[in-house]
């Protein structure tokens, strides 16, 4: 095993393992304010100091995984449940008015960056952590489904697939028995991909103000409240930002080694 | 070429009207109707169906529509409810800072990203490649507004060399470019390891066709094969993540400017939405697609230029 | 002293051996077969003696040029060599060329960067090559792209990259595997009449005996990383001494023991077929020109006959198998399968469907690669129903065919090349169809493993009572193979026959043609000389 893949499996458990902690302890109650104890650098009291309202850094980073993790998660989601069904649907039905729908959709959502989108939404609903999962998960759907549609053209064309139509199977049929299971490493190693650019979006969304708001916790918005006391308190922009560094990092080194791992080429068995 | 250019032009305008369609449906949909979204809970009565009335909310909304799309062809983009000045003034002034902003970033990127996706490429497997791939490893995870936060740390607060935020305009370019540097930095260094990653993977898979080995077998050192016949092969991947990045540059912007407080597109809309200006919404948003769809377009004529097969019937 | 000198090469990647105690030696001017089945270090050699081996490979022993060590030279020595020296060639000519430049600047390159000439006498030179090798200025000009070319054109270009100099060695590897039998035929033509015009030796690399009993003045055997025999070509045809060679050429002249089945009743009929493909519109306005792939094709088959059908890439053959299995529907015409009408999609009956069977090309594509042989090989029961011991139904069908019953629980990947299309025979034959297509379905595989299989489908086709639709491009094969044949080119069948009568007196134009561009073993060297003892 790689050592870079090593350290992106650690970084990645670590970040899900704060957030599942968090659900039943954290060091400190996230809510208790404690304007005495503002803006305390790390101590062993406060493993990693104190915000401007006293309130623990370190347990606020640990809720904040839970929203950051949660809405990449249900984002991926989003985008594989709708993009991967489209892909397969249109390298299924390859030059027909179907494919090109599609893909011009997809080109569509490809228009609309995500926070084009996030700007969208919530100019019409208000921003929520709700709005900042539809607005990353509908710029996910083109993403799968392009990496689901090029996976799928190139094992169209193997003889496998002719000798499974010769078989009297259906495209629907040889889509799910024959192509999906052959494209899962190509979405495995996207999701992983994905789900880094979802936290980053997250963070970016919740940074200004499009994301989580108050009370969720959010390592975004945690950055544009340390914003104005950076020369103050430097530790309460510096330890949040490296918490989103280091949960990407890990996983865009997870995903990375999952891809040298499951090399999808065919030819080499599962 | 004729034909693939106005394949390219018909799919550039309806990619343009269905966009157009979209936002125009989203902005429909907001709860109750744009007037009272506009003024708020405590609004009379009066001043609601004055506003209504002047926005048109009286019209069909496919006439509407119409009337939206005509303004726009005409460089009409409404009047903004806040700033009582015609949007396209403001997106006017506004696109003077985002616009160069999004160029000068991009400048860098390319400037940072392809000295050292070669030199990956050409040392692949050895220390250096190693060093600069886990370089873009980090500068890939880097949030560019915490990035950002800590460059005006170091280079504004703590040394003094950059300013801090805001923008003296353009009277005196220098200032003005020495007020863009340290947001261009911030947007630049993700892109460019993203760009670096993707210059060194589209170069190593060029090395490895058949064509490199013909090109070597005739004589020419590892590295004139990679100058001559690798690198332009490999500017197609490059091409398209770069539109792509000058897209996300100028929406991505939007962040930035508001760590930078820089009066850019970014900052309108963001004053846009807190003002719950919808006509500046509406528009600042169908002109960040609009360019998105342009810039897509332009690298599809890239592509032709430098790919021979896409100009078949030159 | 000879131009080029072997000494005990062996190359290893890893701690793998790829080459060992490779020796031989070619002389100025003359042409140099190697020749060997795919995997026995053929290219390895060519790549040793350009100095091009892959990245991880190590070389030892000697590789002398005119008295220089090869394998000691300075990178930079080497390149004053390449293309100056030693020009080389290789089998693929769609990828071979750079395709975003012209085909005047990649020919001039080589003088370029030889600094032989500079600029417009680059350009004149290059002209004059891409003449002599057939792609005279008028229709070729220098500014056309690769991709405005054929495969076969694609190679002239490469051929004149590499003699653009007018090297003493040209290295061809496999020049003409991937182009059909006319053009292999032109291409071998003139690298023969180069090799002679211009003095320059010639090492000739192929898996095609015929192609070397032809062409080479001497030749090499090679079997995993040895040179198992060498000599001049006669010697070395006739003589046989090692049994590699020999088996290689028992191989080459097989044919299997076939019995002729009595011919019953008519199984698949197909009449007039037309099938059309759309091109894209010229202009934006402009109607899809239509592209007639198979233009009124008419064919029979009766119950436990062989049916061969011939032709060069792209005349159809394919598109006309897609349309019998019911794959594409037709644009005109009918095909019948046992009295019943064959349609595309949904509406063919699966009773209808599980009449025939087909057995592809590649044997590693033909398999998904996720699913278990037992898994494989039972899915045609799609189109009959699952019957209650397919396990025992696939294990006897393996065993048919060559393998065990224990094979059912492996992975594709587990198998060789041979034995996957044993395999895929046995998918074939697990619904006991009447018909099976053959589409190619020995042209990737090795002479001796090829003779192997052709055997077995005999034997499978006497017991079973099956029909073959072998489609190929090797006449050789289907020589073998048929009793009757039919001669396709651009859509149309232009001859009809007995196999063995078209093959002694074929009556049309192109079958003369292509019957003549067949490389063949010539009759004196076809039978291994018993006069001397081994």
């Amino acid at each position: 095993m790689r050592p870079s893949f090593m350290l992106g499996l650690i970084l990645s458990l670590l970040a899900l393992a704060a957030a599942l902690v968090s659900l039943v302890w954290t060091p400190h109650d996230v809510a208790a304010l404690s304007i005495a104890e503002k803006l305390k650098p790390p101590s062993p009291m406060h493993w990693l100091g104190t915000d401007h309202f006293g309130r623990d850094i370190a347990s606020m980073l640990m809720a904040g995984a839970r929203t950051s993790i949660a809405v990449a998660l249900v984002a991926v989601g989003i985008g594989m449940g709708a993009g991967v069904p489209l892909g397969l649907l249109a390298a299924a039905r390859t030059g027909t008015l179907t494919d090109e729908v599609v893909m011009r959709g997809n080109d569509l959502i490809f228009a609309f960056p995500s926070l084009v989108i996030a700007i969208l939404i919530t100019a019409v609903f208000g921003p929520s952590a709700v709005n900042a999962i539809i607005a990353i998960g509908i710029f996910n759907i083109p993403v799968f489904a392009r990496v689901a549609r090029g996976g799928a053209l190139g094992l169209w064309t193997l003889d496998f697939i002719r000798a499974a139509e010769v078989a009297g199977k259906g495209r629907t049929r040889i889509s799910a028995e024959h192509i999906l299971p052959n494209i899962l490493n190509l979405l495995i190693v996207q999701g992983t991909i994905q789900f880094s650019l979802g936290v980053l979006a997250e963070a970016g969304l919740s940074y200004v103000g499009l994301g989580a708001q108050p009370p969720t916790p959010s390592w975004g918005r945690m950055l544009a409240e340390a914003q104005t006391m950076v020369t103050l308190a430097p530790h309460v922009a510096i330890f949040p930002g490296l918490a989103i560094v280091l949960t990407v990092l890990g996983l865009n080194l997870l995903g990375d080694g999952l891809r040298d791992r499951l090399d999808p080429r065919l030819g080499r068995g599962p | 070429m004729q034909r693939y250019l106005l394949g390219r032009l018909i799919s550039l305008a309806l990619s343009l009207l269905v966009a157009s369609l979209v936002i125009f449906a989203v902005i429909e949909v907001v709860p109750g109707d744009a007037a009272s979204y506009m003024l708020g809970l405590n609004a009379s009565e009066e001043t609601v169906a004055a506003l209504r009335d002047r926005l048109g909310l009286n019209e069909p909304p496919p006439l509407r529509y119409l009337h939206w799309v005509a303004g726009m062809l005409r460089g009409d983009f409404g009047q903004s409810y806040t700033y009582r000045v015609p949007v396209a003034e403001l997106v006017g002034q506004r696109l003077a800072v985002s616009l160069p902003l999004a160029l000068y970033a991009l400048l860098l990127a390319v400037a940072i990203a392809f000295p050292a996706g070669l030199l990956a490429a050409a040392r692949r497997g050895r220390g250096l490649d190693a060093a600069v791939m886990g370089a873009t490893q980090v500068g890939i995870a880097l949030p560019n507004f915490w990035f950002a936060m800590l460059l005006v740390l170091a280079f504004a607060l703590h040394w003094r060399i950059f300013p801090a935020g805001g923008f003296p305009g353009w009277g005196e370019p220098l200032a003005g470019l020495r007020a863009l540097t340290l947001p261009a930095v911030a947007l630049a260094l993700p892109q460019a390891a993203i760009l670096a990653r993707v210059l060194r993977s589209a170069l190593i898979e060029t090395v490895g066709q058949d064509y490199i080995r013909t090109a070597r077998a005739k004589g020419l050192t590892a590295g004139q094969a990679i100058l001559h016949h690798a690198l332009r092969n490999a500017m197609v991947p490059v091409l398209t993540i770069m539109g792509m990045q000058f897209s996300f540059l100028l929406a991505g912007a939007i962040i930035i400017e508001n760590v930078f407080y820089l009066p850019g597109l970014g900052r309108l809309i963001f004053q846009a939405i807190t003002q719950r200006d919808l006509i500046v919404v509406e528009s600042v948003v169908m002109i960040l697609v609009f360019a998105v769809i342009v810039v897509t377009f332009l690298v599809d004529l890239a592509y032709a230029a430098i790919d021979p097969r896409l100009r078949k019937r030159a | 002293m000879s131009l080029l000198s072997v000494r005990d090469l062996a190359v290893t990647i890893g701690a793998a051996p790829i080459l060992s105690g490779v020796s031989l030696d070619i002389d100025a001017g003359e042409v140099f077969g190697l020749v060997g089945e795919s995997g026995s270090g053929k290219s390895m050699t060519a790549l040793s003696l350009m100095g091009l081996l892959p990245e991880g490979a190590r070389a030892s022993g000697r590789v002398e040029y005119l008295g220089q060590n090869l394998l000691t030279l300075s990178e930079r020595a080497l390149t004053g060599l390449r293309g100056r020296e030693i020009g080389m060639i290789f089998q693929e000519p769609m990828t071979a060329l750079n395709p975003m430049k012209t085909i005047g600047d990649q020919v001039a390159e080589t003088l370029v960067i030889h600094r032989a000439a500079g600029g417009a006498q680059a350009r004149a030179v290059a002209r004059e090559r891409l003449a002599r090798v057939g792609l005279p200025e008028d229709r070729f000009p220098l500014s056309l792209y690769p991709h405005e070319l054929s495969g076969g054109q694609r190679q002239r270009v490469a051929i004149a990259m590499a003699i653009a100099l007018r090297p003493r060695l040209l290295v061809a590897d496999e020049p003409t595997t991937a182009l059909d039998v006319t053009t292999q035929a032109q291409i071998l033509d003139l690298l023969k009449g180069l090799a002679h015009d211009e003095g320059m030796a010639l090492m000739l690399i192929t898996h095609d005996l015929a192609v070397v009993a032809q062409m080479a003045d001497r030749v090499a055997v090679m079997q995993a990383g040895r040179i198992v025999e060498a000599g001049a070509t006669g010697d070395v045809f006739r003589r046989r001494s090692h049994p590699y060679t020999r088996s290689l050429l028992a191989a080459a002249g097989h044919r299997p023991a076939r019995r002729r089945q009595a011919l019953r009743d008519m199984l698949l009929s197909v009449e007039g077929a037309v099938r059309e493909y759309m091109l894209p519109r010229p202009s934006a306005f402009a109607a899809h020109p239509r592209l007639r792939a198979v233009d009124g094709v008419s064919l029979t088959i009766r119950r436990g006959e062989s049916l061969g059908l011939v032709g060069e890439s792209g005349c159809g053959k394919s598109t006309l198998s897609r349309a019998i299995l019911g794959l594409d529907p037709l644009q005109g015409g009918a095909i019948r399968l046992d009295g019943q009408a064959v349609t595309a999609g949904h509406r063919m009956p699966r009773a209808l469907r599980a009449k025939m069977q087909v057995v592809f090309q590649d044997p590693y594509g033909s398999f998904d690669p996720r699913h278990r042989v037992e898994r494989l090989v039972a899915e045609p029961f799609h189109l009959t129903g699952r019957p209650g011991d397919v396990r025992a139904r696939v294990a006897a069908a393996l065993e048919e065919v060559g393998l065990s019953a224990a094979d059912m629980g492996k992975y594709i990947h587990e198998f060789s090349g041979g034995q996957r299309q044993r395999i895929a025979i046995a998918r074939a034959l697990i619904i006991r169809p009447d018909l099976i297509v053959l589409d190619e379905a020995v042209s990737a595989l090795d002479l001796r493993v090829r003779a192997q299989v052709l055997d077995l489908l005999a034997g499978l086709q006497e017991s079973h009572g099956l029909a073959y639709l072998f489609i190929s491009h090797d006449l050789s094969v289907v020589r073998n193979i048929t009793d009757r044949v039919l001669v396709m080119r651009r859509g149309r069948i232009v001859e009809e026959g007995g196999t063995e009568e078209v093959f002694a007196a074929p009556q049309d134009d192109y079958t003369r043609r292509l019957i003549a561009a067949t490389p063949v073993i010539p009759a004196h060297l076809k039978e291994p000389d018993d006069a001397e003892p081994r």
